[in-house]
């Protein structure tokens, strides 16, 4: 049977390999393997954990921002901090803004390259490829001259023979399913998301400082200062700035993401039953100011949408047994408030062939719920929501289903994932707006309030507490553990989206939502990993994050 | 085939003279440098041919590469279609495993001695660098392998440059940054957390316009953007002259944009070009969006908190220690 390796994975954040096995045409096994490692819980011991946070965030540059809520929220549990509702409302622009602009690199930065063929769009009348664009969206850049100027700037880039980061990649593969016309639209809107991308998040700079990696988290609340009176803060000027941000992150949502998903997904039908799993978690966010989540958690177990259990991370449990990692007590599943850390590499010496998959294979844990795998991200909070009877959701992911000729059941796929992702872009492109009028709201209330400062001084904490703060991110459900004593941090853990959907196997050799996603996908070359790719991708990995480790309590 | 200039292949993508003029403009003013120096970088990519760059990561968050997405002079796609050849770029190759390797070979063979390596991401050195590994090598290796024939490197991000995270103590992996590794080429140092893209394409450009490397301090770090303290432009720098703090989150003196020193600023211990070039085509900085500088630009920052006890070890608090050495605590005292 043919090994197939995969390494690096690109296009994710981080350091992944795939090994898989084919035969006859098709993926027989899969084994996901995170393949660096920082060790960011052991750096974390015995720091102020006010300053967790910004060692946290910088688990991950791509879903920046997530690690730093997480990190918060979990230190805020612990100390009993309570947040004022500024803080809350600027949280949830920021937690929006990310989404969009996280899920619309993604798509096109990180995804759509496993779809789309750029030398075929060389071939494309772009006369057609403007009516094609026309019949599906109101997009102002439709015209043939457009499309001829975009498919001129690319023909130019290939003829320079410096083709960059578009060499020795997969054209011609015979999985590629669009017509040069559609693949001319897809180009012209993947450097387009380029420049999108870059203007919309410039409503994290506002409110952060900067981004990647915004500044502006502190425990309590938020470092921003509002105030309507002063040029020195928040004011009706940032208002109308985030407005504009906000505002054209929806009409690109509107009229390019996902028409463009809509009219992909048409040539894709066969991914609707390719790359599914069965379980999946979510743990919701986006408060209202009563607390309750915009998007809802919960538990989905065998598909079954009819019966959505609440989430209780009391739950989780961590497995080694095929991870670089040992326990005092030997291969058990621990709770990550008893979680350990002691890495213990056993792999082969670099540089290697292949990893030897039926021992310790891979940095990452097999995080289990009730000693299932569970699939997180947007997948995961759509059905959730979707079987909760949510009106926004259900509405937006009926339309896409109508749309597609498809039943519910399609979402369980490559494509339902894909689909999702883009569903959730569009709900939350528009909350971007809701949130940002709601901050204005507050002004004209004169509520400058926007840290829990009672709680600043650690000698107002108790003595020892631990907490858990937990954050929908773009990828899925990110946990974040803290336990204090004497003001210092005691254990910090992170249970991360990827470490869900990357895990490797368990103590029971169950595949990790990924491995078992690939089996069964076709294969046309093996030399050519293309599909394994789309399904892989589907997950957008982000490994950094998802090299949990966790943290051996202080004795 | 002839490898055009760059000058050349914006003029066949339809980029008018007025708008390469404007860009060389701006880098320009990023450098530091006067007008008069346009039409020199105008010459340097009328002449000079796309350098190739092959961008590597190791024990990294992603987060400069993210920086690079953020780029507006020139934008990303004009750096990736245009300005630079990047052959190698994990995040955003279209290639993967086997393929994408390829892409490296062929790189390295085929520009030998002429090719720029970019690094981000600290290195792993302890138990023989199993700690990252790509494609079944270790980070340590490859590197080596990789920088052997390269023109010069470039560290990106603290990570690669200090150690940054992965480094900060206990350093559980034995993470070190570039320079610790590679002793027999050029190595430019772009800290920052993530590094600010402006810095990196100032610095291409100047190798593109002067022919060789920007000069630099004794931690290699480029004077046109670390030459001066943050303290030293700060917006803020009055109402520090002033004896004007904020005390509190959200309190008056936080919300008219007095000075953070007294929540733990790090401006005046941090060589940066924040204040005056910003970030995200000049929206903010820290200090502007009303949080502390932490430093990170310098290095074994993210140490400085290790070695006081919880209260005084904090990012907000450290500075007034640090203030202490600088013997300035005296204008905080007297406030």
């Amino acid at each position: 049977m043919a090994r197939l390796v995969i390494d690096p994975v690109t296009r994710i954040e981080g350091h992944l390999r795939v090994e898989a096995t084919v035969n006859g045409g098709k993926v027989k096994d899969a084994w996901s393997s995170c393949t660096m490692w920082r060790g960011m819980e052991i750096v974390l011991r015995g720091k102020d954990p006010r300053d967790a946070w910004a060692y946290a965030q910088r688990a991950c540059g791509v879903c920046t921002t997530v690690h730093a809520i997480a990190s918060v929220r979990a230190v805020e549990d612990a100390i009993g901090a309570k947040i004022p509702d500024n803080a809350r409302i600027l949280r949830n622009i920021i937690m929006a803004n990310q989404n969009v602009q996280d899920h619309i690199i993604h798509f096109y930065h990180l995804h759509a390259l496993d779809w789309v063929d750029v030398v075929s769009a060389l071939k494309a009348d772009p006369v057609k490829t403007s009516e094609l664009a026309k019949s599906i969206s109101s997009w102002p850049k439709n015209s043939a001259t457009y499309f001829k100027a975009v498919q001129d700037k690319v023909k130019a880039f290939v003829e320079s023979g410096q083709l960059g980061i578009f060499s020795n990649a997969y054209w011609g593969h015979p999985a590629y399913k669009l017509p040069p016309e559609a693949n001319l639209m897809a180009v012209a809107h993947y450097l387009e998301a380029l420049d999108v991308q870059r203007e919309i998040i410039k409503i994290q700079a506002l409110l952060g400082a900067k981004n990647p990696h915004p500044q502006t988290f502190v425990v309590g609340g938020q470092s921003t200062p509002v105030d309507p009176e002063s040029q020195n803060a928040l004011n009706a000027d940032s208002i109308a700035f985030m407005l504009k941000y906000a505002d054209m992150a929806l009409e690109f949502v509107e009229k390019v993401y996902i028409p463009d998903l809509l009219a992909v997904a048409s040539f894709y039908k066969e991914w609707a039953g390719i790359g599914g799993f069965n379980n999946f978690l979510a743990c919701g966010d986006w408060p209202d100011a009563n607390g309750k989540m915009y998007l809802p958690g919960g538990v989905i177990k065998n598909k079954n949408l009819a019966k959505i259990e609440p989430l209780d991370h009391k739950k989780f449990k961590e497995y080694i047994t095929h991870s670089w990692y040992k326990y005092s007590k030997g291969d058990v599943g621990l709770h990550p408030w008893e979680g350990e850390t002691t890495p213990n590499y056993t792999g082969p010496k670099p540089p290697y062939e292949y990893l030897n998959v039926e021992g310790k294979y891979s940095w990452g844990k097999a995080i289990r719920y009730e000693d299932l795998p569970m699939e997180v991200g947007p997948l995961a909070r759509m059905l959730v929501a979707y079987g909760l009877g949510h009106k926004d959701v259900k509405e937006v992911v009926d339309m896409v289903l109508k749309k597609l000729g498809v039943g519910p059941e399609a979402l369980f796929s490559t494509l339902g994932r894909t689909a999702a992702r883009g569903i959730e872009t569009l709900l939350m492109a528009r909350k971007t707006k809701d949130y940002i009028l709601e901050l204005a709201q507050n002004m004209k209330k004169a509520d400058t309030k926007i840290a829990d400062t009672d709680k600043w001084d650690p000698k107002t904490w108790p003595k020892e507490c631990k907490g858990v703060g937990l954050h929908d991110a773009p990828r899925g459900c990110l946990a974040h553990f803290v336990v204090i004593k004497d003001g210092k941090i005691a254990n910090y853990q992170m249970v991360v989206p990827s470490t869900w959907n990357l895990s490797p196997r368990d103590h029971k050799g169950q595949r990790g939502p990924v491995e078992e996603a690939l089996v069964g996908t076709p294969v046309a070359d093996s030399k050519l990993p293309l599909e394994l790719l789309r399904t892989i991708h589907s997950y957008d990995p982000c490994m950094a994050c998802g090299m949990h480790m966790i943290e051996v309590r202080e004795e | 085939m002839e490898r055009e200039t760059i000058y050349e292949g914006l003029v066949r993508k339809g980029v008018s003279r007025r708008d390469f003029l404007k860009f060389c403009a701006s880098t320009a003013a990023v450098l530091g440098l006067s007008s008069s120096f346009v039409p020199k970088i105008a010459e340097a990519m009328e002449k000079k041919q796309k350098p190739v760059v092959v961008w590597l990561e190791y024990q990294d968050c992603a987060g400069c590469s993210e920086s690079i997405l953020r780029a507006s002079k020139p934008t990303i796609g004009q750096i990736v279609l245009d300005v630079v050849s990047l052959e190698y770029h994990e995040t955003i190759m279209a290639a993967a495993g086997h393929q994408a390797e390829k892409s490296l070979h062929d790189a390295i063979k085929n520009y030998k001695g002429k090719y720029l390596v970019v690094v981000e991401g600290a290195i792993p050195l302890k138990d023989g660098g199993v700690y990252c590994t790509i494609g079944g090598k270790s980070a340590v290796d490859l590197i080596k392998e990789i920088c052997k024939d390269a023109m010069a490197v470039i560290a990106v991000g603290n990570c690669a440059c200090f150690g940054g995270v992965p480094a900060a103590k206990p350093n559980p992996t034995g993470a070190v940054g570039v320079m610790d590794i590679i002793k027999d080429k050029p190595v430019i140092n772009l800290p920052g957390c993530p590094l600010n893209v402006e810095n990196f394409t100032a610095t291409v450009v100047y190798f593109l316009t002067f022919g060789k490397l920007p000069a630099v301090d004794k931690l290699k770090r480029p004077l046109f953007a670390y030459g001066k303290l943050i303290h030293d432009n700060c917006e803020r720098r009055g109402h520090f002259d002033a004896s004007e703090y904020v005390k509190a989150w959200g309190d008056k003196g936080h919300r008219q944009g007095w000075c953070l020193f007294q929540m733990g600023c790090k401006g005046p211990f941090t060589n940066h070009n924040c204040p005056t070039i910003r970030w995200n085509e000049g929206v903010s900085w820290p200090v502007m969006a009303g949080h502390p500088c932490i430093g990170c630009s310098e290095p074994k920052f993210w140490d400085n908190n290790l070695y006081a006890e919880a209260e005084k070890n904090s990012f907000y608090a450290k500075a007034v220690g640090l203030a202490a050495m600088a013997g300035i605590a005296n204008k905080v005292k007297t406030e």
